[in-house]
């Protein structure tokens, strides 16, 4: 059963997001790493890039796949996590805790109302699993 | 409404979803990607001690009559009168322009009785191509795709696992050979053969008997502990077959490749007497190819994937055949197609991944080689 902490909000693809006065710190959920396998790399953006919500800022890529990484919140990226470069397993190992990717300042943070909270993203992936 | 075809299904349907195997569309197939080991361990682990594979989607097609070998040698580029009973080689179907309708492994029973092992996707093709040739030989053809379960057990201890399930004397089939044998009282063709660049074994039985023979085989293995057998999906088998640098079919070799430009010049017997596409592949052989297949590894940062376009001084020459992360090498790896003027190792290229151009370089090919006992 794939963990969804209480205090995060959510995105239908499927990415999480922490958020702190405007500051949003970014990263993908544990059902997301769980479904993509043992991540082998990792692209991201660099400071200072800006982003509108929804749109992609970069790759997670399995030995299979290649997935985009889409920002739930639009803003400029404040801080990249570039530990993620040399040990892209950290994905894997702790999706919410040190494989945090970004640190957005939003440039609206009204965009966070309409995001999923945890009760609601768990149901949205046990309904995508059963279709 | 209309409804996507259903998928086919291997007679291990059940018990790889019983292992959380996680399934996947593979050309019509329904088939484990991976299992919850997950592809880098279960490539590791083949690479270390073993693993166990499910191919029973793969075609069987029987040949026999008394011009069985000289029809399959007409249609394939290797040469089919040098095989001895008991012994196997790797071969492809080939069209009159040298390009290839399909790879596939011909094993010779007896001086009249052969059986071609093709690719999943391909069998109906090929078997129509291969009807679609036949004239007045003395042959008959029988698709016999859905008797067979095929298990491909794989790996340093492959040989040790399964010795204890059989009384054949597993040491003595020499690479590319056969014996019929039987594997925990199951009547079985049992192949020194494989996809992965391991030693390892090919078992074919009664599709009945694969869910028997598959858990014995994992029993047998100790599965379940650190160095034991694991089972393997199809991504796993993808990236094993890739550090061997053997080709996949829809992938190296196609009907738009030559097996000279995908350096089978090896199965190609051009000697051996006429067989389609001879003509052409002797005419190419003397003037010499345009373009070669060639072995990189990503010398920056990026993992080349399949179909993505090569460049050489800012050229667009070629196109990635296949592309993966090498779990074994710990290296981003891929084959692609180049001008053969630029098929040199050392050679440095460029892949554009997703809109981003990064360094590669040729180099030789096996990427990854066993040590031979």
């Amino acid at each position: 059963m794939a963990n969804v902490p209480e205090d995060l909000h959510y995105s239908k693809d499927h990415e999480w997001i922490r958020v702190e006065g405007d500051i949003g710190t970014i990263g993908i959920t544990d059902h997301a790493q769980h479904s993509l396998g043992d991540v082998v790399y990792v692209e991201l953006p660099k400071t200072g890039e800006t982003f509108a919500a929804h749109e992609s800022f970069g790759s997670v890529e399995s030995v299979k796949a290649v997935s985009e990484i889409f920002t739930p919140v639009g803003g400029s990226i404040t801080e990249v996590n570039e530990t993620l470069q040399d040990e892209p397993e950290k994905v894997n190992n702790d999706p919410y805790g040190e494989a945090w990717m970004i640190r957005i300042r939003m440039s609206n943070p009204g965009e966070v109302d309409s995001l999923l909270n945890a009760a609601e993203y768990e149901d949205f992936t046990k309904a995508e699993e059963t279709e | 409404m209309q409804r996507a075809p259903a998928l086919s299904k291997t007679p291990l349907n059940a018990a790889h979803r019983r292992m959380g195997g996680r399934m996947v569309d593979f050309g019509g197939w329904d088939m484990p990607v991976q299992y919850p080991a997950g592809t880098v361990e279960e490539h590791l682990r083949t690479r270390t001690h073993a693993g166990l594979f499910d191919v029973s989607h793969m075609g069987e097609i029987d040949v026999k009559g008394a011009d069985a070998i000289p029809f399959i040698n007409r249609l394939t580029s290797n040469d089919v009168t040098k095989l001895v009973d008991g012994q196997a080689h790797y071969s492809a179907l080939t069209t009159p322009e040298g390009t290839v309708i399909d790879d596939l492994l011909v094993y010779r029973f007896g001086p009249e009785h052969l059986l071609l092992v093709v690719n999943a996707g391909t069998t109906e093709k090929d078997w129509d191509w291969i009807e679609s040739h036949h004239k007045d030989e003395r042959v008959e053809l029988k698709n016999v795709s859905a008797n067979y379960c095929q298990l491909a057990l794989q790996g340093p201890d492959a040989l040790r696992i399964l010795q204890t399930l059989t009384e054949t004397p597993l040491d003595e089939i020499k690479y590319y050979h056969f014996r019929l044998g039987l594997v925990d009282d199951e009547h079985a063709i049992i192949s020194r053969t494989g996809y992965t660049g391991e030693d390892g074994f090919e078992v074919y039985a009664a599709s009945d008997r694969a869910e028997h023979l598959w858990d014995k085989i994992l029993d047998a293995g100790n599965q379940g502990t650190p160095e034991g057998v694991l089972p393997c999906g199809l991504a796993a088998r993808n990236t094993l077959r890739l550090e061997a640098a053997m080709a996949l079919y829809g992938h190296e070799i196609t009907e738009e490749t030559t097996l000279l430009e995908a350096n089978l010049g090896w199965i190609c017997k051009l000697n051996k007497g006429d067989f389609i596409g001879r003509e052409r592949l002797a005419k190419q052989k003397e003037e010499g190819v345009h373009r070669r297949l060639v072995g990189f590894e990503m010398t920056e940062r990026g993992i080349a994937r399949d179909d993505q376009e090569v460049l050489i001084n800012d050229e667009r020459v070629g196109r990635v055949t296949s592309g993966s992360p090498a779990p074994f090498l710990k290296k981003n790896i891929g084959m692609a197609y180049v001008p053969a003027e630029f098929a040199n190792e050392g050679q440095e290229i460029q892949i554009d991944v997703r809109g981003r151009t990064v360094g590669a370089t040729i180099v030789k090919t096996p990427f990854y080689k066993r040590e031979k006992k």
